[in-house]
């Protein structure tokens, strides 16, 4: 038996797209029906095209106030306290005085009580966020609602997106997150079963209450501020953020570095503002 | 061949140290680990079935979980629906460890066998358990 050179090509060519076909057949039936379309979001869960948050500074009056929003964050979320190693610190939500909040906008003429009012700062969970740009892993990255998220699991510590965000949004793990403070007391005290912890040697911030947005609920410092702070959909003109940013004046922070920040601050003041 | 009783006795003692763990270890039982079932969560169970079918969970738990991992945190989504169209909630420390509150009887009995060591645990809150 012989055969020529087309007939040869013909059978090695007819051969090997078999051989190929055969082998994806056989591994997606080995995979054992493990598919994207299996997993569903909660029909429970608030969707929005862009979350954001406005903050009404004129609400948030006493001390308890600030610490009672950041309190119901880092208590839901595992987040260590340091009291006395504020080298260490990592925050997720905490406050901040004028000129650290919107700085190069303070003056000389300002009013004291206004220039010595503490502003409530997080994540401004930016619609151009520099942070997503400077992760090397894609351990941070933007949801398609809007929200600034960090895979804990594909951190690897860099760091990158601790000095790409302008607004100090973000904290290392320097110490393990469960052990203790120099006090000898745990730094979680109470910890929060349904969710986890970090560990040491990666970044975290506020993630939005992505988990409890996912089953229906609103972010826990927007929970407890008792208006002052006020989370929706900045897309959709009814919603109740677009309707106060359409009523009041309100501010962002650092605007002029193009990140657009998704939190609104009302600045309110006195009848004459 | 020039000092073959150095190299020969050289050779023995090599072979008897190369081959030590293997005749230290002869004729005894290694028994295979058996993952405990018993927890109270699992007792009261109208059908005692995980997620997926038992063997699909036991070769592939490990990409199951991966995979549920993406899906809740780059996705999500945080619905699971089973190859019998039973929907669970996407979860490590409130579906999984809620049956499986038993982790050093049901997930270390195999993993400290297999010598793996995942690193959920060190994020994961793992359940209370009593020292032993």
């Amino acid at each position: 038996m012989s055969i020529n050179r087309r007939q040869f090509l013909k059978i090695a060519g007819a051969s090997t797209v078999l051989g190929l076909g055969g082998a994806s057949v056989v591994n997606s039936l080995k995979r054992g029906g493990l598919e994207a379309s299996q997993m569903s979001p909660d029909p429970k869960g608030l969707v929005a095209k862009r979350w954001g948050f406005v903050v009404d500074v004129s609400k948030l009056e006493s001390e308890e106030d600030y610490k009672r929003c950041a309190d119901a964050c880092h208590n839901i979320h595992n987040v260590p306290v340091f009291k006395n190693d504020k080298l260490h610190e990592v925050k997720w939500i905490w406050k901040e005085p004028f000129e650290n909040t919107f700085p190069g906008t303070e003056h000389e003429y300002m009013s004291h009580e206004f220039k010595e009012k503490n502003f409530l700062v997080f994540c401004n969970h930016c619609a151009k966020p520099a942070c997503v740009k400077v992760c090397p892993t894609k351990a941070t990255f933007k949801r398609k609602d809007g929200i600034v998220m960090q895979d804990m699991h594909r951190c690897i510590g860099c760091r990158f997106c601790m000095a790409a965000c302008p607004f100090g949004a973000r904290s290392f793990n320097y110490l393990d997150p469960r052990g203790k403070d120099t006090d000898g007391t745990p730094l979680i005290k109470v910890e929060n079963k349904t969710f986890p912890t970090r560990m040491i040697g990666v970044v975290e911030k506020c993630t939005a209450c992505y988990e409890r947005l996912s089953i229906g609920q609103q972010p826990a410092c927007a929970e407890v501020s008792n208006g002052a702070i006020v989370f929706g959909d900045l897309e959709d003109p009814n919603s109740e953020v677009r309707k106060i940013i359409a009523t009041k004046y309100t501010i962002r922070r650092k605007p002029e570095l193009g990140t657009q920040p998704s939190i609104y601050y009302v600045i309110g003041g006195s009848e004459h503002a | 061949m020039y000092n073959s009783g150095k190299i020969i006795a050289g050779l023995v003692v090599f072979l008897a140290f190369f081959a030590f763990p293997f005749y230290y270890n002869l004729g005894k039982a290694n028994a295979r680990p058996e993952p405990k079932l018993n927890t109270p969560v699992i007792q009261q169970l109208a059908e005692k079935k995980c997620v997926e079918s038992r063997d699909f969970m036991r070769s592939e738990h490990m990409q199951l979980l991966n995979d549920w991992r993406d899906s809740v945190v780059r996705d999500g989504n945080r619905i699971y629906v089973n190859a019998e169209g039973k929907k669970h909630t996407i979860s490590l420390q409130n579906t999984c460890m809620n049956c499986h509150s038993n982790k050093k009887e049901f997930c270390d009995s195999c993993h400290n066998y297999m010598a793996v060591k995942p690193y959920c645990w060190s994020c994961h809150i793992q359940p209370k358990e009593d020292k032993s």
